[in-house]
């Protein structure tokens, strides 16, 4: 088909007027048939992206130079819109402007179907796509901003210039980046604080009676909010039509798969247990736990006792490397009891909680690990909390105190330090791993404590866990051919590592 | 810190007669059904107890008020927790399809707790309290209060005293009882300035400029820091906390007045800030003084919607204390200390009645519809309880006002069409 004649035929669609901007809104599904190979590739795509932005927004400060590079190329590559001011004329090879808005118009809608069917996916598709559309919308010329406002309709009351000099003062000291001179230029809105919460949760508004007073150069923060509400309204919409698209059998496995992308390995599964003693976590804790589990194993020895959040976090990872509900049980009673709670208490206050980690109460969810990302961005520690993530959490000189004693060597305790100023905590956490465990290069990219352990045992214990490989889902594939390199090589050294202990070899090969 | 004349044996002969004669029903019954505006919210308010060998029993849901009362004094649970409004009554919970069932409103809630202030008093520590260090309790009250009205735009909300160490805030407004979680945890982060656990040490950091959320939060700290901190806790003249502050960034040059130490920290900021002004750390002896005083929330509370919070004019198994509300008009003068504990009241019910008091209740008697009713009333009115039961009638009464106003506007609304 050739090229012009096809831009005409488009002009006469409608279709073209829906991709008349570069940033969408998605209010209207697609309505043309594709191949199941598009779609295929379409929604695979998407996913790359959706991903990387997950990815990107642990290692860089969002709307970062870095952050927005680093994004920009991913979306290149991929051949989604990723430049404003780019329009046909210029892409000279490789798909149109118009293709790739299609394309991103499309694979929406089609990842909307397969992550419609749970709060969890539904939360991680929504953020992922928020901070997608934050992104690009920034990444608009004022003028385009306004344009798109008015093509989708958005209005937000803005207040008056006497309202304006009263609140003055206020306006000036709620915000960095305005000045007196630019509160009387810039229009301010003024909206109910539940419309705009991250202003409000960062204190970078001014809030009086319920309404946050935005500046201009802030709107995003509005548009953001109605783009997350709608997506959230039309994912609860999409939902309930899914058993209509299930019943096609083309494409219900593709939707089912795609879902499970997102969440990498899950660590949650049972295989390994029983294949570890209790007698075994103060050894394994030294050599092989991450350093926020080795902090949370050493507070609960120190104080025999864990806060809520402590609990879950290192209990959850326990029950992930395999320790057994019985174990569980057993080793936080002779752990607590050993400080203020009488057997009596524990059974009472804190078995029940055990027991609900392992899904035998309440309603009966079996709880999966912690992720680095999780363990990082929610629930931050707070006073008599050990929890949380050390590289994020801790003060540099209290990280710095703690990595000497367990003898890091200067040279690295900056080096890691240096990735913490940073904020790259994972890269912190992984350059730790490399310390501790004399490897140049760990050969992955950590993600999970529970990954950390695995690995941790994989270099310490030989390699006998080839086996595994196999059939561990990876998260992408340049990662998984990366630790098969690492296995291969391990196993070539690992002939003369054979006295680790039975008991992990053998859990390692069972998985 | 279990009071002189209380002691939690006697407590289940005690919990009958409390829910008997004094604890009142009909203010309690009033404030969960909200003018009966929204259909089944007292209906499908989640309610759980806790029974003797900390038995807990969570779901229980009442059709009326006198459900309610039946209830409990069937059961007498030693403690009463407030959970969220559900789309369906708690107690049928098991019979809908699971994730149907779902927390769709509650009061917006904030739990402060001393426990959470330990590394920065040295009165007590863990579940003790003192009148030094109550302080912080009233400082946390004032802030938060002016920030939940004046920036939030909130008006009915309620102070309620824990029985032991802390207060909560129940936040009944409409608007806020329909928070979302999201909604819920951001007015929490808007709220924290004291930030990171054991292993942090500098917890609060201000940067340029100071957001008048937290300008107005430190005009209430100075307010209250000379005297608190520098004398009752007298951080900066025992070693082990003039330690700690230091850490924080200091020096003293052979000073060893407290109060000299104090003014000596206020010059070095106050010059830092002539010096650089685009640094930070010229803030800090105000971060100081927000690291010492300024109120810890446990956000997770505030954040869950179905989350259960200690319910007002529960009894404090530990102390015998009643969860009373608190009259922030004399929130200066109160005293946990005075707060009446269970054993208290049921004696001053025993004690022979004064002609006055005989004289009064004769005259709540003249329409006696219902005797049994009216004799409760009488109950507590007898006891030391009475005052706050009129705090929270106060409370009450205001609320109602407003749904007042919507009423008539609804019905106004419907004469026009």
């Amino acid at each position: 088909m050739e090229f012009l004649s096809r831009r005409r035929k488009l002009n006469t669609n409608s279709q073209t007027e829906a991709y008349g901007h570069a940033l969408q809104f998605y209010g209207q599904p697609p309505l043309e048939n594709i191949s199941l190979s598009e779609f295929e590739t379409f929604a695979v795509d998407r996913l790359k992206l959706l991903k990387t932005i997950e990815n990107l927004g642990v290692s860089y400060v969002k709307q970062s130079d870095q952050y927005i590079k680093k994004l920009e190329s991913e979306s290149k590559m991929l051949n989604f819109p990723y430049r404003s001011d780019m329009d046909d004329r210029k892409s000279q090879s490789g798909p149109s402007e118009y293709e790739k808005r299609r394309k991103d118009h499309i694979s929406h809608f089609i990842l909307r179907l397969a992550y419609c069917q749970t709060e969890d996916l539904r939360r991680w598709f929504i953020q992922q796509e928020v901070d997608l559309f934050r992104y690009r919308f920034n990444d608009l010329q004022p003028k385009q901003k306004l344009e798109f406002l008015h093509r989708n309709n958005l209005q937000y009351d803005t207040i008056g210039v006497e309202e304006k000099k009263t609140l003055l003062d206020k306006l000036v000291n709620s915000s960095y980046a305005v000045s007196g001179i630019t509160v009387e230029d810039q229009d301010f809105y003024k909206v109910p604080f539940q419309d705009a919460l991250d202003l409000v949760r960062m204190r970078k508004v001014y809030l009086k009676a319920g309404y946050v007073y935005i500046p201009h150069q802030d709107i995003v923060t509005i548009v953001l909010n109605d783009f997350r509400t709608r997506l959230s309204k039309a994912l609860a919409l999409t939902a309930r039509s899914l058993p209509a698209v299930h019943s096609d059998e083309r494409l219900q496995p593709l939707l089912n798969h795609l879902s499970h992308a997102y969440v990498g390995q899950d660590y949650s599964i049972q295989k390994n247990v029983g294949k570890i003693s209790l007698e075994q976590i103060d050894s394994l804790s030294g050599k092989s736990f991450p350093l926020c589990m080795r902090q949370l194993h050493q507070a609960l020895r120190d104080n025999h006792h864990l806060r809520h959040g402590g609990r879950m976090q290192y209990g959850l990872f326990l029950k992930g490397i395999g320790l057994s509900l019985e174990q569980a049980l057993q080793f936080w009673r002779s752990e607590f009891i050993r400080g203020k709670v009488d057997a009596d208490k524990f059974d009472k206050a804190y078995a029940y909680s055990i027991r609900h980690m392992f899904g035998k109460e309440g309603k009966r969810t079996d709880y999966t690990p912690y992720s680095c990302m999780k363990v990082i961005l929610s629930n931050p520690p707070s006073q008599g909390d050990h929890h949380g993530c050390p590289f994020r959490h801790s003060d540099p000189e209290l990280l710095k105190q703690k990595l000497q004693f367990y003898k890091v060597s200067p040279s690295g305790i900056s080096q890691i330090l240096e990735l913490v100023k940073g904020m790259h905590y994972q890269l912190a956490c992984q350059k730790y791993f490399e310390l501790t465990h004399n490897v140049e290069d760990a050969n992955f990219s950590l993600n999970h404590p529970n990954q950390y352990f695995i690995e941790s045992q994989k270099l310490l214990g030989g390699g006998k866990d080839i086996k595994r490989e196999i059939d561990t889902p990876q998260r992408s594939q340049e990662n998984s051919a990366a630790r098969g390199s690492t296995a291969a090589r391990e196993a070539a050294a690992s002939q003369n590592l054979v006295e680790m202990t039975e008991e992990l070899d053998s859990f390692f090969q069972d998985a | 810190m279990p009071s002189a004349d209380y002691d939690p044996c006697c407590l289940p002969d005690l919990l009958p007669l409390y829910y008997r004669r004094l604890f009142p029903f009909s203010q309690y019954y009033r404030w969960l059904n909200y003018g009966g505006l929204q259909k089944n919210y007292f209906q499908n308010r989640e309610f759980s107890f806790t029974l003797k060998d900390d038995i807990y029993v969570r779901y229980q849901s009442f059709c009326t008020q006198n459900e309610l009362e039946k209830e409990m004094q069937k059961m007498n649970p030693y403690k009463i927790d407030i959970g969220a409004v559900y789309s369906h009554r708690p107690n049928q919970h098991n019979t809908v399809k699971s994730g149907t069932f779902q927390a769709l409103e509650k009061e917006l809630v904030f739990d402060i707790d001393m426990t959470d202030y330990d590394d920065v008093r040295s009165c007590c520590s863990a579940a003790d309290i003192c009148s030094k260090c109550w302080t912080l309790m009233t400082i946390a009250i004032r802030i938060l209060n002016r920030a939940l009205r004046d920036d939030f735009g909130f008006q009915h909300l309620l102070w309620v005293y824990s029985g032991r160490r802390g207060v909560h805030c129940w936040v009944c407004d409409e608007a806020a009882r329909k928070l979302s979680v999201a909604a819920r945890s951001a007015v929490a982060e808007y709220l924290s300035l004291v930030k990171g656990g054991d292993e942090t040490v500098k917890k609060v950091v201000l940067t340029d400029p100071i957001h008048p959320f937290i300008r107005e939060s430190l005009t209430v700290v100075e307010h209250y820091f000379p005297q608190y901190a520098l004398q009752d806790q007298d951080i900066l003249g025992r070693k082990e906390s003039v330690d700690k502050v230091k850490t924080l960034q200091q020096d003293f040059q052979n000073e060893k007045k407290p109060e000299t130490r104090w003014k000596l920290i206020k010059d070095q900021a106050l010059r830092k800030q002539k010096k650089d002004k685009n640094k930070c750390g010229q803030y800090f002896e105000k971060e100081i003084m927000l690291q010492y005083c300024y109120p810890r929330l446990d956000v997770n509370v505030s954040k869950g919607v179905n989350h259960l919070l200690k319910s007002p004019f529960s009894v404090h198994p530990k102390t015998g204390r009643i969860s009373v509300p608190i009259n922030l008009k004399e929130l200066d003068k109160f005293d946990p200390f005075s707060v009446p504990t269970i054993s208290q009241i049921c004696e001053e019910l025993d004690r022979p009645r004064t002609g006055e008091e005989e004289e009064k209740s004769e005259d709540v008697k003249e329409n006696d519809t219902d005797a049994a009713e009216k004799r409760k009333i009488r109950d507590y009115k007898r006891t030391s309880l009475a005052k706050y039961v009129r705090y929270f009638d106060q409370f009450l009464d205001e609320m109602a006002r407003s749904w007042k106003g919507e009423l008539l506007r609804k019905s106004d609304l419907q004469k026009e069409f």
